[in-house]
């Protein structure tokens, strides 16, 4: 009986912990949605913790007043972007990595993962100087071919650990069966790696999202979301904007981020884990 | 004789783009930062280390990661190895803890002004439950230590899922015999956690710790939303050279100094780890 009791107040505890931190994750979503849609009088009142009252109005004047409407159409298509060009270069190499043996591949690898960890800031104050003699400053084009150099080391890594799961007597089976090795590349092994690679994609998606910093830099007008709202709410002293505008700009960022976690949950971990031992 | 070469045609593009995005700019920054009119000189790196500015935030870049690194992965580890059993909600336990992965660093900064502003949920929670009179100011350059805190707050709750991921992701590959062998010969829990699980575990620990490390000497985003430039951070003060001041030798000095930082803590880490893993595992 001791022993049972102790086993349910351990199970407890345990429960409890999981609890606690679930709650600390989610509780802030949670608030900054409400507040993101809470009347300036709700927000001002110090009685009320949760806000009663709402009101689209801050959102929309984020996204339609302040331009973040803008600055999603632009991540989307700088972010799409990405993904075209990332994927591109990264597939074939990818391929190349999970099929062949070949001299030098464990230096090319890991030399592929070394610049991966390259400082961003390192790679754009001097693109500023270069996108200005090519004309690429404040375009979108620009952005995309800075934020695929960011992408591309993972896409290679992921691509290869897709492809590699995917075997490899099908594409000899269809080689001897008459087909090249890109069409069985193209018939065979493309569609059976189809949904990691959309997970990957995904992923590149939100990598381009979230990044601020290259896209602040390298753009003015054309600012991408992140970029966008940095603008909007943080002056260069910090602190610009009114509060619930602050609350607005977060429930616009956090939404589609969210989405991507609920549609991809799936490989989150898998890709991690591979992408980074 | 074509398929010899196939592998290096396949991935030449790939590999000349990376080379071409890291290491043109790699060059440029040298350049920027140690030549004036075409010729090599320091001055723009005594103008760059003349302002306290820059010591400062490389001193406020050091003390953010060596405050939030650690507690973000004894926080990991503990949650990683809670999470690595069977137990109701599983699931949807990790598909909560990883939520902040996807959310960017400007986000996340929003997200916990919401909760610690002066009327924000915190303060309100916290003064109708009677355990404050007054509300606890987070912001303001008056109030840098808790702006500190305040950003502290938001990449635990932001940065740590990559952590746990990884951490998790190499816990699951640890094999069961092993676990199960040293129960048969009796280990305890702590035992097994101590002798087995921890060096099974230093690979991914290793890559976890270099990985946030070396995000940390970037911390940007998180900063300038909560702190602005009331606390400098070395990527928030390139970002203010450049874009304000249009200083591109300046700015280069503080992407330099980031590059320096992480090649250093990331051979130390390799280094580190290494020789320690291969000692328990003699």
């Amino acid at each position: 009986m001791n022993d049972k009791t102790k086993f349910m107040l351990k199970k407890i505890a345990f429960y409890a912990f999981i609890f606690t931190v679930v709650a600390w994750i989610v509780i802030p979503i949670i608030v900054s949605t409400l507040y993101a849609f809470s009347s300036k009088l709700d927000y001002y009142d110090p009685e009320k913790v949760v806000p009663t009252n709402f009101t689209t109005a801050w959102v929309k004047t984020i996204l339609f007043t302040l331009g973040a409407w803008d600055g999603i159409k632009n991540s989307v298509v700088v972010a799409l972007l990405t993904i075209a060009i990332s994927f591109s270069l990264g597939i074939p190499a990818g391929y190349a990595v999970a099929r062949f043996a070949f001299r030098g591949k464990d230096t090319i690898k890991l030399s592929i993962v070394a610049l991966r960890m390259f400082p961003i800031p390192v790679m754009a104050i001097p693109l500023v100087v270069l996108y200005i003699r090519l004309n690429l400053i404040d375009t979108l084009l620009g952005v995309a071919l800075a934020h695929t150099a960011m992408a591309l080391p993972f896409v290679v890594l992921i691509t290869s650990s897709i492809f590699g799961s995917v075997e490899k007597e099908l594409e000899e089976a269809a080689m001897v069966f008459g087909l090249t090795r890109l069409g069985a590349f193209l018939k065979i092994t493309l569609p059976l790696a189809l949904p990691g690679l959309a997970a990957a994609a995904m992923f590149t998606f939100v990598m381009s999202w979230n990044e601020v910093f290259v896209a602040s830099i390298l753009t003015l007008h054309n600012r991408t979301l992140p970029a966008q709202i940095l603008s909007i709410v943080a002056g260069a002293s910090g602190g610009a904007a009114p509060a619930y505008y602050k609350f607005a700009a977060a429930f616009i960022m956090t939404l589609p981020a969210m989405m991507f976690v609920f549609f991809a949950r799936r490989y989150l971990v898998t890709m991690w884990g591979i992408t980074l031992r | 004789m074509r398929t010899r070469h196939l592998p290096y045609l396949l991935i030449l593009p790939a590999l000349a783009y990376l080379l071409f995005f890291i290491g043109y700019p790699l060059l440029e920054a040298l350049y920027l930062a140690f030549t004036k009119n075409g010729t090599f000189s320091l001055e723009t790196v005594r103008r760059a280390t003349s302002d306290p500015m820059f010591w400062k935030a490389l001193k406020y870049t050091l003390a953010f990661a060596a405050v939030i690194v650690p507690l973000q992965l004894v926080l990991a580890l503990i949650l990683a190895l809670a999470v690595n059993r069977a137990f109701r909600g599983k699931d949807l336990a990790i598909y909560v803890l990883v939520i902040p992965l996807t959310i960017s660093d400007v986000a996340a900064g929003l997200i916990w002004y919401t909760m610690l502003s002066d009327h924000g949920f915190m303060n309100k929670l916290l003064m109708n439950l009677g355990i404050i009179s007054e509300p606890i100011h987070f912001f303001g350059y008056q109030y840098r230590n808790m702006e500190f805190l305040a950003i502290v707050i938001a990449e635990l709750w932001r940065a740590t899922a990559i952590v746990f991921v990884i951490i998790l992701a190499g816990l699951q590959m640890i094999s069961r015999e092993y676990l199960e062998a040293a129960e048969v010969f009796g280990a305890g829990y702590w035992t097994r956690l101590r002798r087995i699980v921890i060096p099974m575990l230093k690979p991914s620990i290793q890559s976890a710790l270099i990985i946030r490390t070396l995000f940390a000497m970037q911390v940007f985003g998180v900063v300038w939303i909560l702190a602005g430039r009331d606390i400098p951070v070395l990527a928030g003060e390139g970002f203010y050279q450049l874009t304000e001041i249009k200083d591109y030798g300046v700015a280069s000095i503080y992407a330099l100094t980031i590059a320096l930082l992480s090649i250093v803590l990331g051979a130390l880490y390799v280094k580190f780890l290494k020789a320690e893993y291969l000692e328990v595992r003699q």
